[in-house]
């Protein structure tokens, strides 16, 4: 089937026939090959040496919630590059960050944050952030076949509801089971240590400041046991990128802010490396 | 067996597009303007929900008078066209250029079909520079022919008078304001000269914002930012609308 982009003649008839208003159906109609999961992949033996994403983490504050990634990208034992972005805004109101292979995932949130745009143009209106997590859930759903041939895409999606007026985190397998997390939550291969220090830091009435600094401390903590995490690189002037979502809208810290945190934090693990410590009973 | 009647082409091009410009004088007419920070699309609609502007892509707007069910079928078309095109290639290779052609090719193909009935709608798309010299404003009439504009323009029924109206008073670098203004001024006028008012929930405004941060430059006015500019602009030109009242009555 021709992607008749190129040429300027008439639009053609599939363009202008009523239909959903799913950026996502429309491709699977008009030309399917440019959707990710519909790709044959040859039969391999062992994993395939391709970039992966690590870690990711998101906490939900009063009024918002931060959602936060490291930046390095690891082939096997190398690191393939050291300011990767794997957070992005899906659009106004909603963020995702994503963990896993990393060609593939930054495709999948492209064609998420055009899925989510198109669907907003057609309907002049926005979709719930329910219907958001959702439709994410169907891409990974999609993108099972690559998943079990070791190119997974393990995203965190993270928004502001508009209709309940409180900042919420989606989690997701694999599989695309989606489950909402209640607080803190975090993907990728140093999820582990993030989420054993959000636990013993998190509590429910941080400020918007205090859960930036707080999901900071996470990712120093996920580099500081995982290598494939990558910890603030003060010599490269490389932070983590942090990015809140309030009723305001969605905002990424800029370069001198996560600076600020990160050298705040930094500064603190020169007297205590293993970070703040919480009260033991 | 029965002969056809014979038309000539020229006969049966000019039935088609009277069909077609009665249609479209049937709708309201909208008003789109240049000014100071982007492009500003004014036009009276009753509803809500059922939008003559639109956001087509990040720094293009679309608008359009005559039937809803034709103009909203353009418009979805424009979205897809738009999005794939972004998605195949980049966000920065959709142009309101590549889009008013596609438009232009549409419309004249089903204009000049014997099989299919003109499409009784007229488009315009907008797309907002850097700098007010980046913008583009393309007029597409019901036949598929295409005109790049400067300044204003106006489409639908009562457009040619809006239009000599408009050209008359805007200028560059105006305010969103006093382009606001001016452009309900012009939709307010009715065929015979006289003057009607038109409530601001009957308005539809939308803007192309060069100046907001996000790369998706289009964003409606609503609520009481609209009444706002409606109102932030009255003390300071209520003496000029009183001379130009005037200066109109004298020439009468």
């Amino acid at each position: 089937m021709e992607a008749n982009t190129r040429s300027t003649g008439r639009l053609p008839a599939a363009f202008l026939t009523p239909g959903s208003s799913s950026f996502m159906d429309f491709l699977a109609e008009h030309s399917p090959e440019l959707l990710p999961g519909r790709r044959t992949l040859p039969a391999v033996q062992g994993a395939i040496e391709v970039p992966h994403g690590t870690t990711i983490v998101a906490a939900t504050f009063p009024g918002g919630v931060v959602l936060a990634g490291d930046r390095r990208a690891t082939m096997g034992n190398m690191i393939a590059q050291r300011d990767i972005e794997k957070v992005f805004p899906a659009d106004e109101y909603s963020a995702v960050g994503i963990a896993g292979t990393a060609g593939l995932a930054v495709e999948m949130v492209k064609l998420f944050q055009l899925e989510l745009e198109h669907f907003e143009k057609v309907e002049g209106a926005q979709l719930s952030l329910e219907g958001k997590a959702n439709r994410l859930s169907t891409m990974i759903r999609g993108n099972l076949g690559m998943a079990m041939q070791g190119l997974a895409v393990i995203p965190l999606f993270a928004g502001w509801d508009v209709d309940r007026e409180k900042g919420r985190i989606f989690s997701y397998d694999v599989t695309g089971g989606r489950s909402e997390e209640h607080g803190y939550a975090a993907t990728g291969s140093g999820s582990l240590f993030a989420r054993g220090s959000m636990k013993k830091l998190y509590r429910e009435d941080l400020t918007e400041q205090q859960a930036v600094t707080l999901v900071v401390q996470a990712l120093y903590d996920a580099a500081d046991d995982d290598s494939a995490t990558g910890g603030p690189d003060v010599a490269r002037r490389i932070y983590p990128i942090v990015t809140v979502i309030t009723d305001d809208g969605f905002r990424r810290l800029t370069d001198a802010e996560a600076s600020d945190v990160s050298r705040s934090v930094l500064e603190r693990r020169m007297d205590q490396p293993d970070g703040p410590r919480a009260e033991l009973l | 067996m029965s002969t056809p009647f014979y038309v000539s082409p020229q006969q049966a091009m000019a039935d088609r597009a009277e069909y077609a410009r009665k249609g479209i004088a049937r709708g309201r007419s909208l008003v789109v303007m240049q000014y100071a920070d982007g492009i500003v699309f004014v036009g009276e609609n009753p509803s809500r929900a059922l939008h003559k502007f639109s956001e087509i892509y990040d720094r293009i707007g679309f608008a359009a008078a005559g039937k809803y069910n034709e103009y909203e079928n353009l418009r979805i078309g424009g979205v897809r066209y738009a999005d794939l095109r972004g998605y195949t290639y980049d966000r920065d290779d959709v142009t309101a250029r590549g889009l008013a052609n596609v438009y232009a090719q549409t419309l004249g193909t089903i204009f000049s079909s014997a099989g299919e009935k003109p499409y009784e709608v007229e488009l315009v798309v907008a797309e907002v520079g850097t700098s007010p010299e980046g913008d583009q404003i393309y007029r597409l009439p019901h036949d598929g022919s295409i005109v790049d504009e400067h300044g204003s323009v106006a489409v639908g029924g009562n457009a040619e008078q809006i239009s000599s109206f408009l050209d008359q008073r805007h200028r560059d670098g105006m305010s969103l304001a006093e382009a606001l203004k001016l452009a309900v001024q012009a939709l307010s006028r009715d065929t015979n000269g006289s003057e009607r008012e038109i409530p601001a929930e009957r308005l539809e405004v939308a803007v192309l914002d060069r100046t907001r941060p996000q790369s998706r430059k289009f964003k409606r006015i609503v609520g009481r930012q609209l009444a706002r500019l409606l109102a932030a602009e009255e003390p300071a030109t209520a003496p000029t609308d009183a001379a130009d009242d005037e200066a109109e009555g004298a020439e009468d």
